[in-house]
């Protein structure tokens, strides 16, 4: 009797402990930017869910297309109509593992991510190193990457190819509060 | 031993639960939220007549209209195009649901002005609604001198007014269609046959035939017309090429005119008679002053 006690007791104490590897935001934020020769655009988004399970490294990173904002109007709304078809393809989703996570300080510390990342229904493996730092508790995560427009299938008329660049880099900056 | 498999079995089971998929765990966590339902129609007008649409806040749009001569005028007129009646106007939205314009048309030296106000936006997700209603009035001021010079009319007989509730609703995202009671009041009519008050009701639609073009119809059916003139309902068909910040439509239209109080209760052309009127709009979007910042929608 004695050890089943002893293990139900384990068991929860087990749950507990999964319960604070995680770490999550609601509010984290990511941004692109297009440089080209006529014009620079740039693009916020505030609403990305992102999580994180430190006894792992395993990340996933989850937005709605919808949700970013540009300074011109007009462009966002043919970014969702025409380039992007967020009413087809509402998410973009990323799924990897931050590679030899250890123990977070206050301090930054490198780290590569690898995993892949999937917009409008495609999937392409990526691999980027990020700035990683504990904080008050909360896990803040800082980087970029580069994406190439074509690897995503998404179609740029001739008559402003050049306006927006072949390769777009999408910022981060993700920080995360204890999850349970 | 039976205890001890079962409790390494509960935590087996509690164990996988807990190492759920972590998109799993940001699908559950994912706010509900309200979407709004964008690009109804491509711009500010079906063919002739407003859409539902207006611009975001700040966007300044130059609008250059014609509507040639009839294209069954023959080569001798060039199928119309040696005529031509052409409307410029600025339209600057001040909020993403408000916005005035001001124009001038060369068709009897016309002069107007709208509003256009945003009431209800389709939305989906939470308290989804179906359709976007917004309300539109202009009036227009006529400064052609077609009239005895000894009865020479004062301000307020050459102001004409229109008044709309246009419905529209994005049914998938190739199709939309629109609805628009209409009611216009005209200060001086020709006759004391012609009714001061016009009510017509309109239907527009677009099907989008690639993500930047796409075919338009429109048509106003008027339930009193002018007795002086022997007026037919407007009908329209056209289509809108969109091209970065700009906006092409091509339009065929028995109307000549491009407001309101023309194109709806003016209208002499028989459609099907080959009375064509061959036309377009292009429009130019500016983004002006007040840009559109980092701002988080509502919760709601």
């Amino acid at each position: 009797m004695k050890t089943i006690q002893f293990l139900l007791v384990s068991v929860l104490f087990i749950g507990l402990a999964h319960g604070q590897e995680k770490y999550i935001t609601k509010q984290g934020y990511i941004s692109f930017f297009s440089h080209s020769p006529v014009e620079d655009i740039k693009a916020d988004n505030n609403q990305v869910l992102s999580i994180i399970d430190t006894s792992n490294g395993q990340i996933a990173v989850s937005l709605l297309i919808q949700s970013f904002i540009f300074e011109k109007s007009l462009m966002q709304e043919h970014f969702n109509e025409n380039y992007m078809e967020s009413h087809k393809y509402p998410k973009a989703v990323f799924k990897g593992k931050i590679q030899d996570l250890g123990d977070l300080t206050a301090d930054n510390k490198t780290v590569n991510i690898i995993g892949e990342l999937t917009i409008r229904g495609i999937t392409k493996p990526i691999e980027t190193t990020a700035e990683i730092k504990k904080l008050d508790n909360n896990i803040v995560l800082n980087g970029d990457f580069l994406v190439e427009v074509k690897d995503y299938n998404i179609k740029i008329p001739s008559i402003v190819a050049n306006n927006i660049a072949k390769t777009i880099k999408v910022s981060f900056e993700l920080v995360h509060q204890p999850y349970n | 031993m039976k205890k001890t498999l079962i409790l390494l079995a509960l935590l087996g089971f509690y164990s996988t639960t807990h190492a759920q998929d972590l998109l799993g765990i940001l699908e559950e966590e994912a706010p509900e939220t309200k979407n709004y339902v964008s690009s109804t129609f491509k711009g500010t007008r079906i063919l002739n007549g407003h859409s539902v649409e207006n611009r975001k806040k700040g966007t300044l749009e130059f609008i250059i209209s014609h509507r040639f001569g009839r294209i069954n005028l023959g080569v001798d007129e060039l199928f119309g195009l040696d005529q031509s009646n052409i409307r410029f106007a600025f339209e600057h939205a001040l909020t993403d649901n408000f916005m005035l314009g001001v124009g001038r048309s060369s068709f009897e030296k016309t002069y107007d002005g709208f509003f256009k106000y945003k009431l209800i936006r389709q939305s989906t997700g939470k308290n989804a609604f179906p359709a976007t209603v917004s309300l539109f009035g202009s009036a227009a001021y006529k400064t052609i001198k077609d009239y005895d010079p000894d009865d020479k009319p004062d301000f307020s007989d050459r102001l004409y007014y229109t008044s709309q509730l246009l419905i529209g609703s994005k049914l998938s995202p190739g199709v939309s269609i629109q609805l628009s009671p209409t009611y216009i009041h005209n200060n001086t009519v020709r006759t004391f046959d012609d009714p001061h008050d016009i009510f017509a009701l309109g239907f527009g639609n677009r099907i989008k035939l690639s993500n930047r073009v796409t075919l338009n119809a429109e048509y106003y059916y008027t339930f009193n017309p002018l007795e002086s003139l022997n007026t037919k309902n407007s009908l329209a068909f056209g289509v809108d090429i969109e091209t970065g910040g700009h906006v092409f439509q091509l339009i065929l239209s028995n109307s000549i005119t491009m407001i309101e109080k023309g194109f709806i209760t003016e209208t002499t052309g028989g459609f099907f008679d080959g009375d064509i009127h061959f036309g377009f709009n292009i429009s130019r979007a500016f983004q002006t002053g007040g840009k559109n910042k980092k701002k988080l929608p509502k919760d709601d």
